[in-house]
């Protein structure tokens, strides 16, 4: 499997990663050298093998149903590029 | 005790003892390390300096040890990695995407080094999101190694991820600095500049307030200038977070206290596929030598097979950008970050603020993971590189029935030239083919100094412990340190003359 100009454009689109049309040419090479090496993998017989999901052996911890943080509207919109009244502000979405 | 010549030259252990002895003001203290940060900017280990900060907080250490209120670190200058978020000053993880972050709340690690008297002196210079291991894809510079080949004034790079903290460690502008590593950014800048770093098993420091690489492999520690700093460091930033849920409930024990039991009677597994073919003949040289050491100390040596170590890295390079890919979705120039200017629609803003704000390096990982997340491809790379990673862990449980660690070179060389690796990414990736496996097995690994090269490079050995064991590495790598009785310190060729 190699990638080429278009699969490149699609990603970059579902990345939502904005990619001069001039770097696109260079990431297929640069993608396709890594896809290259990761094919090492198929040399591998994984049937039966399953997938790890973790690697420590523990329960995913559970707590109680309560709130226990919040109130801090102030603090989180401090870092907001624009902001208004405690809203983020974007370009309109809505026509 | 005696004050060393120069108060910067104190282990972070024996500094801790002349500071509650009273040997040594924390003032004093940092005072000198403040002075030492500012004198080497030239090897731009630093992105954040915090003098203010640090002499306050050094005042308030001093009043708590005039009434007998001293914790366990207090007065101590600590660096802290620019991945770790510390509240009230700028957390970039070395990207431009978060260049003006302020984080508004403290990581837990930061958190518990406060809570134990440490002392913050600013924030170590990283590749971008960790992801590097040179420190060359910062939005800062590269930092410098403060080692130089013998006779040579080329300037080589620190290793990375964490190449500020190793530096700042290796040319003692502090006393040790917190890492992070997710496949080998602790352990192999440690490596090249003749420090200690240890990644300690997953789940033992929390991650709660780190910026998140691959949340699956990340993992905090500590970064010294012995064994027993690491020791010490890493009781304090290691806690059970409710904040983190992969946070392991399990006491944090004292890990300074087995260090100088010996190696008799360890069994000490060497992994025959870490031999690899084109590594330098004095890596080789050195990993028997370890070996010897340690036989020579009372310790077994026994052959161990880890079968599928030449498919860590392949499968690290599918896990780690796919995670990657994920985790850097959240930025998106809307609630915190760049934002870039002129957008047409909310996509745009979306394409063009992270197409601004994301280097290179990034951006090539983030495409990668997408694409292996992507339908119709899922199956074929992220699912089946997940399975190799059980093979992997598989490998290590079926070695360690016949071992307790695990002795392996921690790099495939000495540091090497700025520039001399950015062109190709897979040969920069190699850096990590000692260090990797280890964080895809979830275990801890550390690397101690062991040696220099013809050349006057130090290098280091690395020690895999079980789940939970870091006791035992750190008990090994002492015997290492205490055979190859490491002392060598760079020239301080970055002090204006």
């Amino acid at each position: 499997m190699s990638v080429d100009k278009d699969t490149v454009r699609r990603i970059a689109k579902l990345a939502r990663l904005a990619l001069d049309e001039a770097r696109v040419g260079t990431m297929v090479d640069e993608l396709n050298g890594i896809f290259t090496w990761v094919q090492q993998l198929n040399e591998v017989n994984v049937e039966g093998v399953p997938a790890m999901t973790s690697v420590v052996e523990q329960r995913l911890k559970m707590r109680e149903d309560k709130v226990n943080d919040g109130g801090n509207a102030n603090e989180l919109m401090a870092n907001a590029p624009q902001g208004e009244d405690h809203f983020f502000v974007v370009p309109k979405v809505v026509e | 005790m005696s004050l060393p010549a120069n108060l910067t030259d104190f282990t972070l252990s024996d500094a801790r003892d002349a500071v509650l002895k009273k040997k040594v003001s924390s003032k004093e203290l940092t005072t000198a390390f403040v002075k030492a940060v500012a004198d080497a900017r030239p090897l731009n280990a630093f992105v954040t300096e915090t003098p203010e900060r640090a002499l306050e907080m050094s005042i308030a250490s001093d009043i708590r040890i005039a009434h007998g209120q001293a914790r366990p670190l207090e007065g101590l200058p600590l660096a802290i990695k620019d991945l770790f978020c510390t509240k009230g000053v700028k957390t970039t993880a070395g990207s431009n995407i978060l260049s003006n972050f302020i984080p508004p709340y403290e990581s837990t690690v930061s958190q518990n080094l406060w809570d134990a008297g440490a002392v913050l002196l600013g924030k170590t210079n990283m590749d971008e999101f960790a992801m590097g291991s040179s420190n060359e894809t910062s939005r800062f510079g590269p930092v410098f190694n403060p080692w130089r080949a013998r006779n040579s004034n080329a300037n080589l790079v620190p290793g990375g991820s964490s190449g500020g903290s190793a530096a700042a460690v290796a040319a003692n502008l502090c006393l040790a600095a917190t890492g992070t590593d997710t496949g080998g950014s602790i352990r192999q800048p440690a490596a090249v500049t003749g420090t200690v770093g240890l990644k300690p098993t997953y789940g033992r420091c929390s991650r709660w307030g780190i910026v998140a690489f691959a949340s699956s492999l990340d993992q905090a520690g500590p970064m010294a200038r012995t064994v027993r700093d690491a020791a010490l460091l890493l009781k304090y930033m290691a806690s059970v977070d409710p904040r983190d849920s992969t946070s392991v409930d399990m006491a944090v024990p004292d890990y300074e206290e087995g260090l100088d039991f010996g190696v008799k009677g360890l069994r000490v597994g060497i992994p025959k596929e870490y031999r690899i073919d084109g590594a330098p003949q004095e890596i080789n040289a050195l990993w028997n030598k370890g070996a010897e050491w340690l036989k020579a100390q009372g310790a077994e040596i026994v052959e161990v097979s880890l079968p599928h170590t030449k498919y860590a890295l392949p499968t690290y390079y599918i896990v780690a950008p796919a995670e990657a890919s994920s985790n850097l979705a959240r930025y998106d120039g809307v609630r915190f970050g760049h934002r870039a200017k002129g957008a047409t629609d909310i996509t745009d803003l979306y394409e063009k603020s992270r197409a601004e704000g994301f280097g290179k390096e990034v951006q090539r990982r983030i495409l990668i993971g997408t694409y292996v997340l992507s339908s119709g491809y899922y199956d074929a790379y992220y699912a089946r590189a997940q399975k190799l990673r059980t093979l992997i862990a598989r490998d290590f449980t079926l070695a360690f029935k016949s071992c307790d660690v695990l002795l392996t070179p921690a790099t495939p060389g000495p540091a090497f030239g700025v520039g001399e690796k950015t062109a190709d990414p897979v040969s920069m990736y190699l850096n990590d083919v000692f260090t990797v496996t280890v964080n895809l097995a979830g275990l801890p690994g550390i690397s101690v100094p062991a040696g220099l090269t013809a050349n006057g490079l130090p290098l280091g050995l690395q020690f895999i412990g079980k789940a939970f064991d870091e006791a035992t590495i750190l008990r090994a790598a002492r015997a290492i340190e205490l055979a190859a009785n490491f002392h060598a310190k760079p020239a301080q060729w970055w002090r204006a003359a």
